[in-house]
């Protein structure tokens, strides 16, 4: 069911512009079929109903995945079950592996702070703290033992020019930041997220909640961001998935549980898919 | 993650902490009432024939009739006068009247019962003096009480009624229902279990007051016969007494205490039981 | 349809009808809120000086002023609230943030705040008097009172910084787990702050409530109207003033109706000010770094 990656991929890939985006510390090479997450079999459970069945995916490095497919699907819950998010949701019961750089997440010895700082989120709303736009920034990177100023100082100003925001606030870091318009917030959230130099992004429908011109200028942030990040993002826009993604996920509910139906290169998924749901769906026939 | 395991530690040993102090309270009432509840049947607080705990003659029925008799009346006075305020802030008052007419109720919430009780003994009871000696009396009691419980029924309600959903206004409205029509038949419906709980919680507050009632009351241990008679209630009884009570005097009055405190339990019981009702 | 007409027209008799009885009621309380307010501006507004408020009090209270009666209000006050406030802010962020709605533990905790609330305060003044005053031998003190007065606040503080901390966006928590935040930094960083607002309203409640009281201080802080000279010193309260001035000393009126109405005033200060806090807070938090 699962479509192995073609090797046509590397071509396919817009390497330049992801390094546009200042100095790299390391440089991973840009949307390299090595898998970083690999999921396998993976399942989830609220309060005993099933959300997700069986999973088996492999996220490869560097590489934006889409994850596609109707509302109710498990598309979110696969996302935050790689940072661990479920965590926070007590009747959650979680079974099958998730590794992250060959490391299964869920053994019992995990740091979960640390692998969250090594997986970024960015949520469908945006989600900055009630505080200045300066401070959403040091909160997480004072957390994570980041204190001397002129660090802190140049993480800001590297974060907010990678998102764009720096032109936009560099004269009025310390006001609100719930005071900037809804794309400007996104941007923070995800300039938050970069601060702390994750290696993986994941994103849960970051554009759905902006006005068309916010969402076109987060999208281009995001398309920007590939190769330097390994980006999971989840979205309904399938043309904004066709534009942005390297590969694609396809996910639909059958018998009440979420399920994975096709996984492929981004081209395979929207002009030649395996699978007729997936074929029904990105045509627009279904879901 | 040290940290927040002993967070966690720290957090649970304080309400563990908060937990106590309601079962030190029962305890040290009990304890301290135990000379008096291990003697005597408690049938006694019942039949004897009168409140003389110097000579050991123990009868709580005059206080108690005293309590119940002044907050049920300041109750029938203030559900009427709290519901009114309540629906005249929320649906009769012009724009520029409700909120000063809510912050004046909010005011009065914060009013201590001392000043309340001085009011009344300094202003009220001259006034029922005039109409019927003493003064001091059942009536002058049920009036202060029903201005320190008013704006808890008030703004009580007030909540109740306007966490009524607007649909249900628009709904009722559009189907040509008259102002009171729609008050009656829609909103009392929906914020009835708030306004009941708003009025078992203010009976509760009218039961165990003690300055204010203390005050005005007259502070006789009789069974009324009319309004304007001096009464006692248990709560000023033991405000009154407790300075030289010894021994078995002074553990009957931790007994009355225990009995206001069952009376209150019994009510918060009762409010707490309405609020599960509204949710199923 | 003459009978329609005749049924709107009743209706609308009786729609006028209510709400002339309700705008009437509306009237007779405000007029007689209005009254007691007038009362105690004229009784005691010609006694209110500044000696008034930092002398002591003579021959009883009827002359002289209030100066050691509100420094003792002030100790028991603070005594009360360094007390309660751990408490009260620990339990609410256990019982918001750590303990599912349907935990047992947590239900238990709840159920006896909630019964405590209940408690008359006359009833906390026999167990103060029983427990701090007698059995801990704290005696007639400041310390006495003030913890008592901490018990009673504890169920208010508990569910308003609840309520506060309940309050809070699901999304920050979530956000900031995703930031790889620990628990207790997120509580203490980001959700205490924008609980701001109502544990800063809460604790208003708490000061007044604390400030007003009387019937739980007659036997724990006991009646002494020197000034105190350590927390294990007696100290009377203001409202406790009031009281003594009205019942037991003929010809206290005056001072009585002064008193009263610093009473009233203070709490409408404690009011205003505390809301006040509230917005500064929060926007003190957001401005700085």
């Amino acid at each position: 069911m699962n479509a192995t990656p073609d090797n046509s991929l590397q071509n396919s890939c817009n390497c330049d512009d992801a390094y546009t985006l200042g100095p790299l510390q390391v440089g991973p090479p840009c949307c390299d079929p090595q898998p970083v997450i690999q999921v396998e079999n993976l399942s989830l459970q609220y309060g005993g109903k099933t959300a997700l069945e069986k999973v088996t995916l492999d996220i490869y490095r560097g590489c934006i995945t889409a994850l596609i497919g109707p509302s109710g699907c498990g598309k979110t819950s696969f996302l935050s079950a790689i940072n661990r998010l479920i965590d926070l949701i007590p009747t959650c019961q979680i079974s099958g592996h998730i590794r992250v750089d060959g490391e299964d997440i869920y053994d019992p010895g995990t740091n979960v702070q640390a692998l969250r700082r090594k997986i970024g989120m960015v949520f469908q709303k945006p989600t900055p703290f009630p505080l200045s736009i300066r401070r959403n920034i040091t909160l997480p990177l004072r957390e994570h033992g980041i204190t001397q100023r002129h660090k802190v100082e140049a993480i800001i100003e590297q974060v907010l020019r990678d998102v764009g925001l720096w032109d936009e606030v560099c004269d009025r870091l310390d006001t609100a930041a719930l005071s900037l318009s809804g794309g400007q917030q996104q941007r923070l959230c995800i300039a938050r997220a970069l601060a702390l130099n994750p290696e993986i992004l994941l994103m849960d429908e970051p554009c759905s909640a902006l006005d068309p011109i916010a969402s076109g200028v987060v999208e281009d942030l995001i398309s920007r961001l590939s190769g330097r990040y390994t980006i999971v993002i989840v979205t309904h826009n399938l043309a904004q998935a066709r534009r942005i993604a390297n590969y694609a996920a396809f996910f639909w509910i059958k018998e009440r549980a979420g399920q994975l139906v096709e996984f492929g290169h981004c081209r395979h998924i929207f002009e030649s898919p395996t699978h007729e749901l997936t074929a029904a769906y990105v045509n627009g026939s279904r879901g | 993650m040290l940290i927040d395991t002993l967070t966690r530690w720290l957090l649970r040993a304080g309400a563990i902490v908060s937990a106590l102090v309601m079962l030190l309270i029962l305890a040290f009432l009990l304890i301290e009432s135990w000379p008096v509840l291990d003697q005597i049947t408690p049938t006694r607080f019942f039949t004897d024939t009168s409140w003389h705990p110097m000579e050991g003659a123990y009868n709580l029925m005059p206080m108690l009739s005293g309590t119940l008799l002044a907050s049920v009346g300041a109750l029938l006075l203030a559900i009427p006068l709290g519901i009114a305020s309540a629906l005249f802030i929320v649906f009769y008052a012009p724009i520029y009247f409700a909120l000063p007419y809510k912050r004046l109720i909010e005011l009065l919430a914060g009013i201590p019962s001392v000043v309340f009780g001085f009011w009344g003994l300094t202003t009220l009871v001259p006034l029922i003096n005039q109409l019927h000696p003493p003064g001091a009396s059942l009536l002058a009691a049920i009036l202060v009480l029903t201005l320190m419980i008013l704006p808890t029924i008030t703004l009580t309600a007030y909540a109740a009624l306007n966490a009524v959903p607007k649909e249900y206004l628009h709904g009722a409205a559009a189907l040509g229902l008259s102002r009171w029509g729609m008050i009656y038949g829609v909103v009392f419906p929906a914020a009835r279990s708030g306004i009941v709980a708003g009025i078992i919680l203010a009976a509760g507050r009218a039961i165990g007051e003690t300055m204010a009632v203390l005050m005005v009351a007259g502070n006789v241990v009789q069974h009324p016969e009319g309004l304007f008679d001096p009464i006692r209630t248990l709560a000023a009884n033991i405000a009154l007494e407790m300075a030289y009570a010894m021994g078995d005097h002074r553990a009957v009055l931790f007994v009355s205490g225990l009995l206001l405190m069952l009376l209150v339990m019994l009510l918060s019981a009762m409010a707490g039981k309405m609020e599960n009702n509204q949710y199923a | 349809m003459l009978e329609v007409i005749t049924m709107d027209k009743w209706q609308s008799y009786r729609d006028r009808f209510i709400q002339l009885l309700i705008y009437c009621l509306v009237l007779l309380v405000s007029a007689v809120f209005v009254w007691i307010l007038f009362d105690l501006i004229k009784g005691g507004w010609s006694h209110l000086s500044w000696e008034f408020l930092t002398q002591s009090p003579f021959d009883a209270g009827r002359s002289g002023g209030i100066g050691p009666i509100l420094i003792s209000t002030l100790l028991i006050l603070l005594v009360a609230l360094i007390t309660a406030l751990p408490l009260a802010w620990t339990t609410a962020a256990l019982l918001a943030e750590y303990v599912p709605v349907t935990s047992q533990f947590g239900k238990t905790i709840r159920f006896s705040l909630q019964v405590l609330a209940g408690v008359p305060s006359i009833v906390f003044g026999l167990f103060g008097n029983a427990f701090f005053s007698i059995y801990l031998g704290l005696g007639f003190s400041i310390l006495s009172g003030g913890l008592t007065l901490a018990c009673m606040l504890l169920p208010i503080l508990v569910s308003t910084a609840e309520a506060g901390l309940r309050a809070v966006p699901q999304s920050y928590r979530l956000s900031a787990a995703a930031l790889g935040m620990s628990r207790t930094a997120t509580l203490i960083q980001l959700l205490l702050p924008a609980a701001a607002p109502t544990l800063a309203a809460g604790l208003l409640l708490g000061i007044g409530r604390a400030v007003a009281e009387t019937a739980a201080l007659l036997f724990t802080s006991g009646y002494v109207d020197r000034m105190p000279d350590s927390l294990l010193d007696s100290g009377r309260a203001l409202a406790l003033h009031i009281f003594d001035l009205a019942m037991n000393v003929p010809g206290g009126d005056t001072p009585a109706y002064a008193s009263a109405l610093v009473l009233v005033v203070l709490l409408l200060c404690i009011n205003i000010l505390a809301m006040k806090l509230a917005y500064g807070l929060q926007r003190r938090r957001i401005m700085s770094l």
